[in-house]
């Protein structure tokens, strides 16, 4: 089975991984225009490449962020999660 | 081996009749340039030229005809989806399949084996009433039956099943199963035969939008100008949509299937089940084909894996214990483009003249025949007809979802 780098407990099975979806940046509420919003709310970035996702361990119940190559699925970095990390 | 088949090997001369032209030079104009030569493509062609005449059309290939989903799916066609959009949508594609060997003169192998999708749980059971009477009313014939009729048409399940017993089924009759690959050569010969040019290894590479509306495409074969453009692309929507930057809310997850090896006939029956992650049905060759829910995260390869098939393997074995020496064959896997309502997106974008046939995720095969006349109706109209209106790329920023959820056959 593939492993997959957990920053806090290391090398463990994808088994016990849980995919969270993309690392997106959320517009402010107050300020996005309805088709800012929707635009957040639906569309992703679908096309290959390396991008930065959420990932969490479901053993230890830790979120963190991981570096994936979409085309040829390898695990670039991974690390925990720290503000404007979306940005 | 057969004398026959040497005496092929050893002749320079191809001793079956094409089903395609291969040899068509690439023009540098056309009305229509269709991407990708899948069913979908292909249909959409062929009604193009059949139904409005259109025939200076090109379909696109960066592989080979049929090489994608069309061929890696498990065949299963049915209409009794949950919400009424999909009921009518994939009944009308079911009419349409019953009658397509007789229209497009070739054997696609359509067999009707009656698609049970089995209940583990009340709450399961609970769906299934909701789309048994959603079904019911737009005329499609599913009904929810008990175990002991469940026994009675399929008595090889077990329906103690594990830890997990099946409490109820919903059982759509018209289930049916078709030669796939088939699907695509057919259409791609009568197309061919009206006209329209398949072009295989022909690679788009970028497409040419001035001031909002598409005037051409770039291909590894040249430049093509066109005012029309499909995308039939399947799971490399996105890489195209990029080409006109146009954003939409697919993603691509893998879709694992596998064969095993041939058995006597003794599965009539399509047998889903939605808990378990499974489907399995037997095909006219005796293989078992067998699929499972969609890997755990996005990726766009084409890969296939061993938990894949352990985890299948694990759960078909509940269901039917006495299979435990059958081998698997083969494995392979497809990309899905999977929307956040289980929906497709079908028609116009706002770039004219860029017209999308998308979001096939799971649901795909069973709508090649009506995705094809709908997506050439929108073509020659410039319009969707009502039927593929809900499905709009549109609906997302209008927060018109469909929510189609409920309807897929395992839990996507």
């Amino acid at each position: 089975m593939k492993l997959l780098k957990c920053p806090v407990n290391g090398w463990r099975p994808l088994d016990e991984f849980l995919f969270g979806g993309e690392l997106r940046a959320m517009p402010d509420p107050g300020q996005a225009t309805d088709a800012q919003w929707a635009d957040y709310v639906f569309n992703r970035s679908g096309e290959p490449g390396i991008r930065r996702e959420w990932w969490y361990h479901l053993a230890s119940g830790t979120w963190f962020v991981a570096e994936h190559d979409t085309l040829n699925d390898s695990f670039l970095r991974t690390y925990l999660y720290h503000a404007g990390a979306a940005e | 081996m057969p004398l026959g088949l040497l005496r092929f090997g050893l002749s320079k001369q191809y001793a079956e009749p094409r089903m395609f032209r291969d040899d068509c030079p690439l023009r540098d104009d056309y009305d229509v340039v269709i991407v990708g030569a899948g069913g979908h493509g292909l249909a959409a062609a062929y009604y193009l030229a059949r139904d409005y005449g259109t025939t200076r059309i090109a379909v696109l290939e960066k592989g080979y005809v049929g090489g994608g989903n069309t061929g890696r799916n498990t065949a299963i066609v049915r209409a009794n989806y949950l919400t009424p959009e999909g009921v009518k949508f994939y009944d009308e594609s079911l009419r349409l399949f019953r009658q397509l060997s007789q229209e497009l003169d070739y054997n696609l192998f359509y067999s009707e084996r009656g698609h049970f999708t089995l209940a583990h749980t009340e709450a399961t059971l609970r769906t299934m009433h909701w789309r048994a009477e959603v079904n019911k009313h737009l005329g499609v014939d599913s009904e929810v039956i008990g175990p002991a009729r469940i026994t009675r048409l399929c008595p090889y399940i077990n329906l103690r099943c594990g830890h997990t017993p099946v409490v109820g089924a919903l059982y759509h009759p018209p289930g049916a199963i078709v030669r796939h690959d088939a699907v695509a050569w057919a259409y791609a010969r009568e197309a061919d035969r009206r006209g329209v040019e398949i072009h295989q290894r022909t690679e788009v590479t970028a497409i040419d939008v001035r001031q909002g509306r598409v005037v051409g495409v770039a291909t590894n074969r040249g430049y093509i100008h066109t005012r029309r453009l499909l995308s039939a692309v399947a799971g490399y929507t996105p890489r195209i949509t990029s080409m006109v930057g146009l954003r939409t809310p697919l993603v691509i997850q893998p879709l694992q299937a596998c064969v095993t090896e041939p058995l006597k006939p003794w599965l009539d029956h399509v047998v889903v089940s939605a808990n378990l992650h499974l489907y399995v049905s037997q095909s006219s060759r005796g293989e078992l084909v067998m699929g499972a829910s969609l890997d755990p995260y996005e990726l766009h390869s084409e890969r296939s894996t061993l938990d894949f098939v352990e985890g299948l393997a694990d759960h078909l074995l509940d269901l039917f214990p006495f299979l435990s020496t059958i081998k698997v064959n083969r494995q392979w896997a497809g990309m899905s483009d999977m929307t956040p309502d289980f929906s497709p997106i079908m028609g116009k974008t706002p770039v004219e003249g860029f017209y999308l046939d998308a979001g096939w995720g799971t649901w795909g095969f069973k709508a090649t025949p009506v995705c094809g006349t709908t997506m050439a109706y929108t073509l020659a109209h410039d319009q969707e007809p009502e039927l593929i209106r809900p499905f709009r790329l549109s609906r997302f920023e209008q927060y018109e979802l469909v929510g189609e959820k409920g309807a897929a056959s395992v839990g996507h």
